[in-house]
């Protein structure tokens, strides 16, 4: 029999170890599915894992794929990962997305055809001020009426998508677009695209902000008080009052650095690989980047390969689909495992598993 | 003895990581016997006490009740086995009555009148006044614990084992329920009785086994024993109790004037039009039965709730708006009673802890960046200078004993240089000599000049440490007193003598 006993203190190694040890065991469970569907499992792993990167048929188009994918998730997962350490759940990234990018298309748009250096940075500030000003409503509506966040929020996705709807059927639709909806292709207006910078990496000005999040996000919670009183709300809140934290600014600050960085990336996205707002212009993305932040249990670092991990098995499974015909439940069955696994063996890092009655040595 | 024997425990070995908690322990209860476990913080009492009530299973050792061999797996076994336990932390729901609560700690209630029913007639032939149908969050802490003590005896038990029960209870209460435990042991139940009030044991127990370090250093007869000899015993050394500097008293350093503040708490207890002030290099002793509005009084000077700002000054600058950092940098440290998740962070390393309250006084941090080396020389030196036993300061604070978290905690404000002390319940739960070495620390910074507000459910370490003495209310401060000269008639009567329950309790 099975026991599991509480260690006295969290594991430093497993706490490195399972998310190894998870993907090892999502390779495992999924190649006995894959079999049984008929598939060799050791292609279609391979398949996934790691023709995306190395195949020399696929990996040009695919390799750059990564760190478009990657990008927007890391930048939000950092975001929401700091209020989810404080105990504030923003669940409405994918509103804020599509607010940053409404709100940086707009003003990109504003100024079409005037050519400046000033406008895409401008932008840059419109599309974090747009998802900012998203995320201050759950946040305002919660300290001052004390309302659950996690609704607010969510509620908030299908306000910004109907906004999104109405504006690229209306006031950003393009002029010359012959009537049909999606406003003018932003990666066609130099002043106000973000192109790949280094041709074949799939390097965007998002991607680089994803970067700059992430080590700003590790240097707070290492080494910042602030960082600090994030941790000490999520983990013991009567102790964070006691420290002489506040919980209405945590709050607003939470909400409103998850609300910024979501913005940012739903400007970066629009004015990069999407090029352009559309009716589907959101794919998710901020829904995903929930799972991201937990699959790097709220760490920065661990964030950041999540990100990739995650972004490879969407570019993997698409190419499992294409190749062999595996079909799309398959892979997100798959995808599913790996999210089990993780959080699954995630019980390591606080827990001692005991066989029986006998006794490990320590 | 010539009763027959219940319970013997022979050569009980238990090791954890790192420390071993019981080492080759043996002890034996006979029917109807008082038996105290008497030991320090981390000398084993605690596992031992586990083991019994099969919370814990032994890694060698047997353990033999009624002659027949006792392994119990779980505390169910114990419990069908007739062992049954009355924890210090109770374990109650506040939103449900009393016997809802007792119903969910039982296998197979009985329906809800019946129920209601047997814990009256236990009540009555126990002397332990209860009204079945009263919500537990109205009850105060004695009654709680009767809740806890009626659930145990409607199992019928053979063994009743104590976890420290009267550290929440007024001297009139503890009478009541030591005449409950005397009528039990002579029907012939055993009680395994934990605690730290020596005098207590005294006057209760038959026996007494002493634990020193996870080892069985004596066993006595506490009647023939002096405390002084008991304490010496359980820590292996000679005790010297804590020295009072007659000092002068400076001026007022902490007034409080007309404080009410609503309670934050569910079924707490609000502040009402609270007065008092203290000098520098005075003790404030403020006693009060659990639940008289402690925690809020705490809450209210500490900063977490606040008031107008007059209510409350520090040095004659009102502070009653401000919160606690505002109040830290004035020179306020505070600790409050709940160790784990108020004063203390359960699941971070005691270096975190240390920053917690210690980042703005000892100047942990730099334009908000965290200094952590200079934060870990600070808590080496908490955990150094009263005597933390932890393998490092990179544990988690939950990894400590209760005892030990505490001299943690209250070192933690008292090595900040603190002006205005305000700490609830200093000594909760940590033994003799850790108890004394807490209050000569708090004393030593009064006579150097601090004002200290001590807030205790123990009477003895208010007398002996306070000049001044108070009591709360529900709620009301009474006017404070000089200790010099006062009776423990006038104390009880400060405290609201025994909140009515002489005229319940009686028949035995």
């Amino acid at each position: 029999m099975l026991r599991l006993e509480k260690r006295p203190s969290p594991s430093r190694f497993w706490q490195g170890m399972t998310p190894v040890l998870a993907v090892v065991l999502t390779m495992i469970a999924g190649g006995v599915m894959f079999a049984a569907l008929g598939k060799d499992p050791v292609e279609a792993i391979r398949t996934i894992f790691w023709d995306p990167l190395f195949n020399a048929q696929f990996a040009s188009y695919s390799r750059p794929q990564l760190l478009v994918k990657a990008g927007p998730l890391i930048l939000i997962a950092i975001g929401l990962s700091l209020g989810f350490r404080a105990g504030i759940w923003n669940i409405g990234a994918e509103g804020q997305y599509i607010m940053g990018a409404l709100a940086g298309a707009g003003v990109g748009l504003a100024f079409y055809p005037a050519q400046h250096w000033g406008i895409f940075p401008l932008m840059v500030l419109a599309g974090a001020l747009g998802g900012w000003v998203w995320a201050m409503i759950p946040a305002i509506l919660k300290t001052r009426f004390n309302t659950n966040e996690i609704l607010v929020s969510l509620l908030m996705v299908y306000i910004a998508q109907n906004i999104l709807s109405s504006m690229s059927l209306g006031l950003l639709r393009n002029p010359e677009g012959g009537g049909f909806p999606g406003s003018r292709n932003l990666s066609q207006y130099p002043s106000a695209s973000n192109p790949e910078l280094i041709a074949g990496t799939g390097m965007h000005w998002g991607v680089i902000a994803a970067f700059m999040a992430v080590i700003a996000a590790h240097i707070l919670l290492q080494r910042h008080i602030l960082g600090f009183h994030i941790k000490l709300a999520g983990q013991a809140p009567r102790a964070a009052r006691f420290a002489g934290v506040n919980p209405t600014g945590l709050v607003l600050l939470c909400m409103g650095i998850s609300g910024a960085l979501a913005g940012l990336a739903g400007l970066f996205e629009v004015a990069g690989p999407a090029g352009q707002i559309s009716i589907d212009f959101n794919v998710g993305y901020g829904f995903t980047a929930i799972i991201v932040a937990f699959l790097g249990r709220l760490n920065p670092i661990g964030i950041l390969l999540a990100g990739l991990l995650m972004a490879l098995t969407y570019i993997g499974g698409e190419l499992a689909q294409f190749m062999l015909g595996l079909p799309a439940a398959a892979i997100q069955a798959f995808q599913g495992m790996l999210l089990f696994f993780l959080l699954a063996v995630d019980l390591l890092s606080n827990y001692r598993v005991r066989l029986g009655a006998k006794v490990e040595a320590a | 003895m010539t009763r027959p024997e219940l319970l013997r425990v022979a050569g009980v070995t238990k090791a954890y990581p790192g420390v071993v908690a019981n080492s080759d322990v043996s002890f034996a209860i006979a029917e109807g016997e008082i038996h105290a476990l008497l030991g320090e913080n981390g000398a084993g009492k605690s596992t031992l006490v586990k083991m019994i009530y099969g919370l814990v299973k032994p890694d060698a050792g047997r353990m033999t009740l009624r002659g027949a061999e006792y392994a119990p797996a779980e505390p169910r076994a114990a419990r069908a086995a007739g062992v049954a336990m009355v924890f210090q932390h109770f374990s109650l729901f506040e939103a449900l009555n009393v016997a809802e609560n007792v119903a969910l700690g039982m296998e197979n209630p009985p329906p809800m009148k019946a129920l209601a029913g047997r814990i009256r007639a236990v009540s009555a032939e126990y002397g332990l006044p209860l009204d079945p149908a009263r919500m537990v969050g109205d009850l105060s802490a004695g009654e709680r614990q009767r809740v806890e003590i009626i659930r145990c005896l409607l199992q019928d038990p053979k063994l009743l084992i104590m976890d420290e029960p009267t550290s929440v209870l007024t001297p009139q209460e503890v009478d009541i329920l030591f005449k409950t435990l005397r009528q039990l042991a002579s029907e012939g139940t055993a009680i395994l009785y934990i605690s730290h009030k020596l005098e207590e044991i005294r006057s209760l127990c038959d026996e007494a086994t002493i634990l020193r370090r996870g080892k069985v250093v004596a066993t006595c007869t506490p009647r023939d024993r002096s405390a002084r000899e008991m304490a010496e015993l359980m820590v292996g050394a000679t005790l010297t109790p804590p020295a009072r500097a007659g000092g002068t008293k400076g001026r007022t350093a902490l007034e409080v004037a007309g404080l009410s503040v609503a309670s934050p708490i569910a079924f707490g207890t609000s502040l009402r039009d609270v007065t008092f002030a203290v000098r520098r290099g005075e003790v404030l002793g403020i006693a009060g039965v659990a639940g008289n509005g402690q925690d809020e009084l705490l809450l209210a000077l500490s900063g977490e709730v606040r008031a107008g700002r007059d209510t409350v000054r520090i040095d004659g600058a009102g502070v009653g708006d401000r919160g606690p950092n505002e109040r830290r940098a004035l020179g306020l440290v505070s600790a409050p009673e709940e160790r784990l998740g108020h004063a203390a962070a359960p699941d971070m390393t005691l270096v975190e802890n240390a920053l917690l309250s210690g980042a703005l006084r000892k100047r942990l941090t730099a334009n908000g960046f965290i200094d952590w080396e200079a934060t870990t020389a600070f808590a080496r030196g908490i955990v150094e200078e009263f005597d933390v036993r932890t393998p490092g300061t990179h544990v988690a604070a939950r990894a400590l004993s209760g005892g030990n978290l505490q001299k943690f905690v209250v070192g933690r404000e008292l090595l900040q240089a603190p002006g205005v002390i305000v700490i609830n319940q200093p000594t909760w739960g940590v033994d003799a000599a850790a108890a004394a070495a807490i209050r000569q620390a708090i004393l030593d910074r009064a006579a150097g000049g601090a004002a200290v507000v001590v807030i205790s459910q123990d009477l003895d370490e208010l007398l002996e440490i306070s000049d001044n003495f108070a009591a709360l209310n529900e709620g009301r401060l009474t006017k404070a007193r000089p200790v010099a000269g006062l009776t423990i008639d006038e104390i009880g009567l400060m405290m609201g003598g025994a909140h009515g329950m002489e005229v319940a309790h009686h028949g035995h």
